[in-house]
């Protein structure tokens, strides 16, 4: 597999499509499998890693799953290549850069099924789907656990359930997280009152690149801390009721936003363009802030000829592995900040000079 | 009332502290030695606080440390100790092995501690059923433990309703 004939492309996150994609980027459901009869990846030797390996690349090739996935091995690939993974969501930055041995991944053309091997947990399965879809992930991320299962016995006990390396997984495994955009809650100064009432109800809110990561674009992941005790179906709905009201929340913003400041909103958005087409220097974060302000601008038609696949395009060719495999040479520090302005220049003139 | 002494050492205890987790108040009591020796006492030139040792304290409390620590799985070796300092387990056989220190664990991690949601099909067919039960007991429990108090009447109804339509099978 050429990773490099991906880069045109847009994974199923940012497809900018699905329920409710005026302020959901994308639903994600990852479960945590572990094989029975192995130690956990952080206690198994090389050799076992090997084992569980090559068990799971004859699951996943022999499983009923389609589309079909293709595996690729991550120890001995290179640095850039990594990252870029990371980047798309198919693998976790500890998969990338802090385990070591034996380990991969396996995944669709689509980017809607990705499968990690000898992650924390032997088997880490993710699904993903455009705006939000959390009933229709579970569906999905279910049924291609099961054509793994049928191949491979997973550690199980009959009262603590799947089990896995950190008992904060155990039980279902299953953590379902939904990326949302919220600028208008942040801009009306009221995102922290929605994360201290998420806090208060055991969901966890993190910026867009996982665990540790700081929220930057007004994106957010949200996410079950719980996954014992409770049915996958129940997990769901609750999340999926939070999200609910989160959702009310920000359109109400959006609604305040045009009602009382719509010039100074047109003003931001206007600047926010101008900005991205005309800096000689920019980094991620600053890139990140003002496609957040066009994102805005696309749902609140105060720009009418930007489609949203643009701005995801942007987003992700803005990233640091994107960005270099794009220019094709290794940048970093100025270099790379001056990559990313050129190319968001020339991208935002070919679409017509704004 | 007697003087409340050190729980770690039995000298005249000083230091008290109060910490409120999920609702539950729990009380320490530490002489100035072991406070100062445990780092829950700032040095006298500009220390700072051990909030990993104040949350340990509350979290983790030591009195069955000492069975716990005792414990270790037949199958990998790993210590119980060695667990709590990393937080990863060495092996699906650990639950097992641990199961006496890990349900407490698992139950402020959770507030719960037995799974109802999906199984392998290898796991058997009772799982399906037994599950819908155990998981209104396990809200029940939640509810009244939040006091919220008229949801847990519903879901008493509820399984009272269940209960008593899956005993004549």
């Amino acid at each position: 597999m050429n990773l490099d004939d991906m880069l045109p492309t847009l994974g199923e996150w940012l497809r900018g499509t699905g329920p409710d994609s005026d302020a959901v980027v994308s639903t994600r459901i990852r479960l945590a499998r572990n094989l029975a009869d192995i130690p956990f990846t952080t206690r198994a030797s090389a050799a076992q890693k090997a084992d569980v390996e090559a068990r799971a690349r004859d699951a996943i090739a022999k499983a009923d799953i389609s589309p079909k996935l293709d595996y690729i091995s991550v120890n001995g690939m290179a640095p850039l290549d990594r990252l870029f993974l990371v980047e798309r969501q198919l693998i976790s930055r500890e998969l990338a850069n802090a385990l070591d041995g034996p380990r991969g991944v396996a995944f669709d053309s689509r980017e809607s099924v990705s499968i990690m091997v000898n992650e924390e947990d032997h088997l880490r399965i993710q699904v993903m789907r455009s705006g939000l879809a959390l009933d229709e992930a579970w569906e999905r991320i279910d049924a291609v656990d099961d054509a793994i299962e049928s191949r491979l016995r997973y550690a199980f006990h009959d009262r603590f359930g799947y089990l896995t390396a950190c008992p904060t997984n155990v039980g279902t495994g299953m953590r379902a997280s939904v990326l949302l955009h919220l600028p208008a809650l942040g801009i009306t100064k009221q995102i922290e009152k929605v994360f201290k009432a998420l806090q208060k109800i055991n969901l966890a809110v993190r910026g867009l690149y996982g665990e540790g990561s700081r929220a930057s674009g007004d994106l957010y992941q949200i996410s079950n801390q719980v996954t014992l005790g409770k049915s996958e179906p129940r997990l769901l709905a609750e999340i999926g009721e939070v999200i609910g009201m989160i959702l009310t929340y920000e359109r109400q913003a959006r609604q305040v936003l045009l009602k009382e400041r719509r010039q100074a909103e047109h003003d931001r958005v206007a600047r926010a363009i101008g900005t991205l087409g005309s800096a000689t220097m920019i980094n991620t974060d600053e890139t990140m802030e003002l496609l957040s302000a066009v994102r805005l601008g696309i749902h609140l038609h105060l720009l009418d000829d930007l489609p949203l696949t643009t701005v995801n395009q942007l987003f992700i060719h803005s990233q640091s592995a994107h960005l270099q495999k794009l220019t094709g040479q290794a940048l970093d520090g100025e270099a790379r900040n001056a990559a990313r302005a050129k190319y968001l220049r020339s991208r935002l003139r070919d679409l017509g000079g704004r | 009332m007697p003087p409340p002494v050190c729980q770690f050492c039995g000298d005249p205890a000083t230091v008290h502290l109060t910490d409120i987790v999920q609702k539950v108040k729990k009380e320490s009591h530490l002489c100035e030695r072991c406070a100062r020796e445990k780092q829950l006492l700032p040095d006298p030139v500009g220390g700072h606080l051990n909030l990993q040792a104040l949350v340990a304290l509350v979290l983790g409390p030591p009195p069955p440390a000492a069975e716990s620590a005792a414990l270790i799985c037949p199958t990998c070796g790993l210590q119980y100790t060695e667990f709590r300092k990393h937080g990863r387990l060495g092996c699906p056989a650990d639950y097992a092995a641990f199961r006496p220190a890990l349900e407490p664990l698992l139950d402020k991690i959770h507030r719960a501690t037995a799974h109802t949601g999906k199984a392998p099909r290898s796991a058997g067919d009772g799982r399906a059923k037994r599950t819908e039960l155990t998981d209104l007991r396990e809200r029940l429990r939640v509810a009244v433990a939040a006091e919220r108090y008229e949801e847990a009447a519903v879901l008493r109804d509820t399984i009272r309703q269940k209960e008593g339509a899956d005993e004549p099978r």
